[in-house]
């Protein structure tokens, strides 16, 4: 996995409640057996006009100037700023590895689903919850002033913004730790590989249902 | 000892360490599989020349791309028209083979839709962990397991070590008192509860469903309950064990057997909830205020009952909540305010995991047993949940009742659930739907699904537009 330290970026405002994996990416692109590639079809539903097929030319599709990653002065961002619940629905990975593959890296929301919550941190990307109040005034500073960048400081957990103002930010210490170090979870769960198999054989003897041959 | 929730001991039982900051070790009894979200998993297993930790502990089958015409399906791989498409079950099929993982093939008769067939197998037991790279995998909650869905990089990490890393989540109980009335099912239940506390409302947290309504259901109508669980927020819903579980999973092919069964028995008759457990959230709905509903909007959470209208956004205040309800009806192309009795449709779909098992078919049958779609109805399609509920169907005379009233039977699969096949819903086409999700697109690009039960979208297919089952 990627490391994760500082992140200097644009941010785009989504605004938006209930953004599912659907809307993130769309079921078509999931056809694919590889797990990149995906960046250009990210929002592929409201960020062109026709309906995307997996494999297509996607530089010739009619773009749809209205939706906010087409604007010219989101160009580049990195740090997309979003409303509650953001990735709810399906369990597909595809759609963090299609927010990275497009370039974000920093996803700001109020609340955000579950397993897509657990699936950002397995790519490198990271999900912050902020209150809602801190929420809002990020949609109001991003309208107001193009441009609006800030920094995002994991091993401090601040958030570094452009006034020169700081606001904390909580993540996991164990996941905080592994985007620091870009480590690989399997790796880690491996070294358990002794106490993961005295806990089976103990399961074996106690449940020995579950382990019937058949 | 302190008293314990049916979440908690499932997750004690299978605890194998603990981090500090309470991040865990999971033991996983299952892992099942599908062609859409394994592909990069088995890839990253070969990259790294690691082998599954546990074979024997892995199911796999192929759902969600796969046609549905008895004639596509009639040539084997060679059938799936979509090179794409035929790349990714193909892909499933070897690396199946290469890793000795235990596959029921497209054209297996047990083959259907990953949450049918693992319950219908006997795949899924009570008091397991389960998971699939799937959200939809808090299905098998149902039979008092603890199931949900995981990302494809925790597919490669569950076949490479047999665990899950994860933190603990709340407890909730979501209790059903009193009966339902004549008409609603689980679906009506489940949508009702969703209504009331959103599509978040359960993020965090498991949600343990109990109650007088939620007992008096079948094991399949709890399927359909716990299905949605993931609607709600939470990973994983559950039912605690009682006779009808036992009763279900008893002679499954994957079940054990004489003195195995016996003494699984005696221990799975411990999981339940204790009387004292206590619980972070908790929310009671009454039975008998549950009316038919109907999904008017772009998330389950829209949902409104069959004698309701969809809601006018000029009345809400919150003016978050008004955007979110104009862009619902916007994408919808309906008008604040209309009865939902009068919103006409042009397809239905009945199927998906949510409801494709046989009792769902029973039910949809009676609506339309003697009846004809109505002619505003473009497309009608019946897709069973698994080769064998398709079967069982047949064997009943279901197939000749839906194609006599002029919708169509089809194969197993996923269909137009999600539409990754050639099941799709046409732009700006309105169709009631069984399955779980009613987000833009889900269906068919630019296509808008209401969510009903059975019983109510074959109601829909004769009438044209939604009517109260109650009523005929
Ligand atoms: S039927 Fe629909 S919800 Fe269920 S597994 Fe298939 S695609 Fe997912």
């Amino acid at each position: 996995m990627k490391k994760f330290t500082l992140h200097e970026g644009l941010l785009m405002p989504l605004d938006r409640a209930n953004v599912d994996t659907d809307f993130i990416i769309p079921k078509q692109f999931l056809k694919s057996i590889k797990r990149s590639g995906f960046g250009v079809n990210l929002f592929d539903e409201h960020r062109y006009l026709d309906k995307g097929e997996p494999g297509a030319d996607n530089s010739r599709r009619p773009l749809n100037p209205e939706f906010v990653l087409n604007q010219a002065r989101y160009q580049g961002a990195s740090i997309l700023l979003a409303r509650e619940n953001f990735g709810c629905g399906s369990s597909r990975e595809h759609a963090p590895w299609a927010l990275d593959d497009y370039g974000f890296r920093v996803i700001l929301a109020p609340s955000f689903a579950d397993i897509f919550f657990n699936n950002c941190f397995k790519n490198g990307v990271l999900p912050i919850v902020l209150d809602k109040k801190k929420i809002e005034e990020l949609f109001e500073s991003v309208a107001a002033q193009e441009g609006y960048s800030m920094t995002v400081d994991l091993p401090a957990q601040l958030l570094r913004l452009p006034d020169g103002s700081t606001t904390p930010f909580e993540v996991d210490s164990f996941r905080k730790h592994c985007l620091l170090q870009g480590l690989d979870d399997i790796g880690i769960t491996l070294e358990d590989a002794g106490e993961i198999r005295r806990f089976e054989d103990g399961w074996r003897a106690d449940a020995p249902w579950y382990f019937a041959a058949k | 000892m302190a008293a314990k929730t049916l979440y908690d001991k499932i997750w004690d039982a299978h605890l194998v360490r603990e981090r500090e900051d309470g991040t865990a070790l999971i033991y996983v009894d299952r892992h099942l599989i599908h062609e859409v979200t394994s592909p990069q998993a088995f890839e990253g297993l070969r990259l790294a020349g690691r082998k599954p930790w546990r074979a024997g502990a892995n199911f796999a089958t192929p759902d969600h791309n796969i046609p549905t015409t008895a004639q596509e399906r009639s040539a084997g791989l060679a059938g799936i028209k979509d090179p794409v498409s035929q790349i990714q079950v193909k892909t499933l099929d070897e690396n199946c083979q290469q890793f000795n993982i235990f596959e029921l093939e497209m054209n297996d008769i047990r083959q259907g839709i990953v949450h049918v067939i693992g319950p219908e197998q006997g795949i899924t037991l009570p008091g397991m962990t389960i998971v699939c790279g799937d959200s939809h995998t808090s299905t098998h909650g149902a039979l008092g397991a603890l199931a949900h869905g995981i990302g494809t990089s925790e597919v490669e990490h569950v076949l490479a070590t047999q665990c899950l890393m994860q933190k603990k989540m709340k407890n909730m109980l979501v209790r059903v008192d009193g009966t339902l009335n004549p008409g609603v099912t689980a679906k009506d239940v489940v949508l009702a509860i969703i209504g009331k506390i959103g599509t978040a409302g359960g993020t965090g947290y498991t949600i343990e469903f109990a109650g007088d309504v939620i007992r008096a259901l079948s094991i399949e109508g709890r399927m359909t309950v716990c299905n949605m669980a993931i609607e709600a927020g939470a990973r994983a819903g559950l039912v605690a064990v009682d006779d009808k579980t036992l009763e279900y999973v008893k002679g499954r092919p994957f079940a054990p057997e004489g003195a195995l069964w016996t003494q699984a028995e005696a221990a799975w008759r411990g999981l339940v909830s204790d009387d004292d457990a206590e619980f972070d959230a908790q929310i009671v709905l009454q039975g008998g205020e549950i009316e038919p509903q109907v999904t008017w909007g772009t998330s389950p959470e829209m949902v409104a009952p069959v004698s309701g209208h969809v809601p006018d956004p000029a009345t809400e205040e919150d003016p978050g909540r008004r955007s979110n309800i104009e862009q619902a009806l916007n994408y919808m192309g309906l008008r604040g305010g209309t009865a939902i009795a009068d919103i006409k449709l042009d397809c239905v779909f009945i199927g998906s995991c949510t409801n494709s098992r046989i009792e769902d078919l029973r039910e949809a049958a009676k609506v339309v047993q003697g009846k004809r779609v109505a002619d505003s109805i473009e497309l009608a399609l019946v897709v069973p949940g698994s080769g064998l509920v398709k079967k069982q169907a047949e064997d009943e005379g279901l197939d000749r009742i839906f194609t006599a009233a002029g919708l169509q039977w089809r194969e197993p699969g996923c269909s137009m659930c999600l539409a990754m096949n050639a099941d799709q819903l046409g732009e700006g086409k309105h169709c009631a739907s069984t399955s779980n999700r009613n987000f833009e697109g889900r269906q068919g690009f630019g296509g808008r699904t209401h969510l009903v039960s059975p019983a109510m979208a074959a109601a829909a297919a004769v009438h044209g537009h939604f009517v109260d089952v109650r009523d005929i």
